[in-house]
C-alpha cells in the first residue's frame, strides 16, 4: 500500500485539515500528516475520526507525524 | 498531554464561562450587550491612545491586556508558547484595518453579536447572518486552494513583544498617565467608553477568559467555518453555549430587553449591518480566526496574529477618523464606501492568493 504524505508544517488554521481532508477524499490507503503544533494535531485527528479512520502519532525532532489508516 | 477543555465537553464549558463572566461584567459596570467585544475594546484603545478622536470610545481595556497575557501564560504553562510569523504579515494587516472597518459599521464583533441577540437585539440577527455569509465565501476561497503561506518559527524573544506590549498598556491605564494637557492617554467622560467594570475584575475576567480560551481553541469564526466547510460542530458547540448562558444570566441580571429599536450601542440599517459583518467575517476567515482567537494566537507567539490584531487597532483609527464608524443614528457617511472598498480588497487577496499547485 501506498503512502501519501502531507506536509502542513507552518499552515495556519483551517489549512492542514483542509489539506488532510482533500487527501482522504481523494483515496489515499496510508496518510502521513506532518504538523509542527499540537491545534493542528488536534483538528487532525478530530478530522480522522469523523471518518471513522484509525489513527496514531509520533513526535519526529519538533514535529509530529500523524498516521491515519482505514 | 491531556488536554480536558479541548474536548466536546471542555469547549461547551468554556462558552459557558465567557457567556456568564461577559454577562457579568456588563453588571459590574461594562456598556449594555457589551461585556466583551474586541472590536470595540480595541476601538476603545485606539481612541484612548489618541488614534481618533472620538470622545465617547477612549479607554484601555484591561479585558484585551487580559486575553493576551492569560493566553501566553496559560501556552507557556502547557509548553504550547511557539513563536512564529511571516506569512504574509502585510497582507494580515490589512485584513485587520478592514475587518475592523467592517465591524464598526455593524457595531461589534463576533462576539458582542452573540451577546447583542443574548440582550434581546434582534438586530443582531442580521448582522449573524452576514457574518455568516462572509466566512462562507471565505470558505469558498480555502476549497480553492487559498494560502497566505507558511510561518516559519521565530527567536523566543519576539513572541514576549505583544504580550510586553499588552503589559505597557495596563501600566498606561493603572497609573492614567497623561502625555500633554487635554491630550493622551485620552478617557471618556461620557458614553460607552466611560461605563467600565472596575479594573481589576476587568483584568481578571479578561485573564481567565484568554488562558481558558487558548486552552479550548474557542474562535467564534471557526464554528461558522467548520460547520459550513467540514460540517463539524465541535467548536459551534462552545458558541452556542455562550449565547445560551449570556441569555440565561441577562434574564436573571434583569438585562435582557427585546426589539429592533433603542437597542445600546447600536443601529438598525440592516442592510449595511449585514454587509458590515459579511465584510469583518470574510477577512477573519481569510486571516484564520476572529478577532479574540488572533489575540489569543498573538499570546501564544503568532506574530501574524498580533500583526492582525494591530491593523485592527489602526483600522479602528481609520473607521472614527473617516467617518466609517456607525452610531446609533445609523450608517455613516463613508460607512458603505469602506465596507465596499474593503470587500473589493479581500475578495482580490482572496482570487490572488490561491496556491496553483493542487
Amino acid at each position: 500500500m501506498s503512502t501519501t504524505r502531507v506536509d502542513a508544517r507552518g499552515l495556519s488554521c483551517p489549512q492542514p485539515v483542509v489539506l488532510t481532508n482533500r487527501a482522504i477524499e481523494a483515496g489515499a490507503e496510508i496518510l502521513e500528516v506532518l504538523v509542527d503544533n499540537e491545534v493542528s494535531k488536534e483538528n487532525v485527528l478530530r478530522l480522522a475520526k469523523r471518518h471513522g479512520l484509525q489513527t496514531s502519532f509520533r513526535e519526529e525532532g519538533p514535529d509530529i507525524v500523524i498516521e491515519i489508516k482505514k | 498531554m491531556a488536554n480536558p477543555l479541548a474536548s466536546r465537553t471542555g469547549i461547551i464549558v468554556v462558552g459557558c464561562a465567557i457567556g456568564v463572566m461577559a454577562t457579568l461584567l456588563q453588571y459590574f459596570g461594562n456598556p449594555p450587550n457589551m461585556g466583551i467585544c474586541v472590536a470595540c475594546f480595541e476601538r476603545d484603545i485606539a481612541g484612548a491612545l489618541g488614534l481618533h478622536r472620538a470622545g465617547v470610545v477612549q479607554y484601555i481595556r484591561p479585558e484585551i491586556v487580559g486575553f493576551v497575557i492569560g493566553a501566553f501564560l496559560a501556552a507557556l504553562i502547557a509548553k504550547e508558547y511557539r513563536p512564529r510569523g511571516g506569512s504574509a504579515p502585510l497582507v494580515r494587516f490589512f485584513l485587520g484595518v478592514f475587518a475592523m472597518i467592517g465591524a464598526l459599521v455593524f457595531l461589534g464583533c463576533p462576539w458582542r453579536a452573540l451577546l447583542r441577540l443574548a440582550g434581546g437585539d434582534w438586530n443582531a440577527v442580521t448582522g449573524l447572518a452576514g457574518l455568516a455569509t462572509g466566512i462562507g465565501v471565505g470558505v469558498v476561497f480555502l476549497k480553492s486552494g487559498y494560502s497566505l503561506g507558511r510561518a516559519q518559527p521565530q527567536k523566543a524573544a519576539s513572541g514576549y513583544l505583544f504580550p510586553v506590549f499588552m503589559a505597557g498598556l495596563f501600566l498606561l491605564v493603572a497609573f492614567q498617565v497623561t502625555f500633554a494637557e487635554g491630550g493622551p492617554i485620552f478617557f471618556s467622560q461620557k458614553g460607552p467608553g466611560s461605563q467600565h467594570a472596575p479594573l481589576l475584575i476587568s483584568l481578571g475576567a479578561g485573564l481567565l477568559v484568554g488562558a481558558i480560551a487558548q486552552r479550548s481553541r474557542f474562535c467564534t469564526m471557526g464554528a461558522l467555518r467548520d460547520v459550513i466547510l467540514l460540517r463539524d460542530f465541535h467548536l459551534m458547540s462552545g458558541v452556542a453555549a455562550l449565547l445560551v448562558a449570556a441569555t440565561v444570566m441577562n434574564l436573571a441580571l434583569g438585562q435582557f430587553k427585546p426589539g429592533f429599536a433603542g437597542q445600546p450601542v447600536a443601529q438598525t440599517d440592516h442592510i449595511w449591518n449585514f454587509l458590515g459583518m459579511a465584510l469583518a467575517g470574510l477577512a477573519f476567515a481569510l486571516a484564520g480566526g476572529c478577532p479574540g482567537r488572533q489575540l489569543f494566537l498573538s499570546g501564544e507567539g503568532d506574530l501574524d496574529a498580533g500583526i492582525f490584531a494591530l491593523g485592527m487597532i489602526v483600522g479602528a483609527g481609520v473607521s472614527h477618523n473617516f467617518n466609517m464608524a456607525s452610531s446609533p443614528a445609523g450608517a455613516a457617511a463613508f460607512g458603505p464606501a469602506g465596507v465596499i472598498v474593503g470587500l473589493i480588497f479581500c475578495l482580490a487577496v482572496g482570487f490572488a492568493m490561491r496556491e496553483t499547485s493542487r
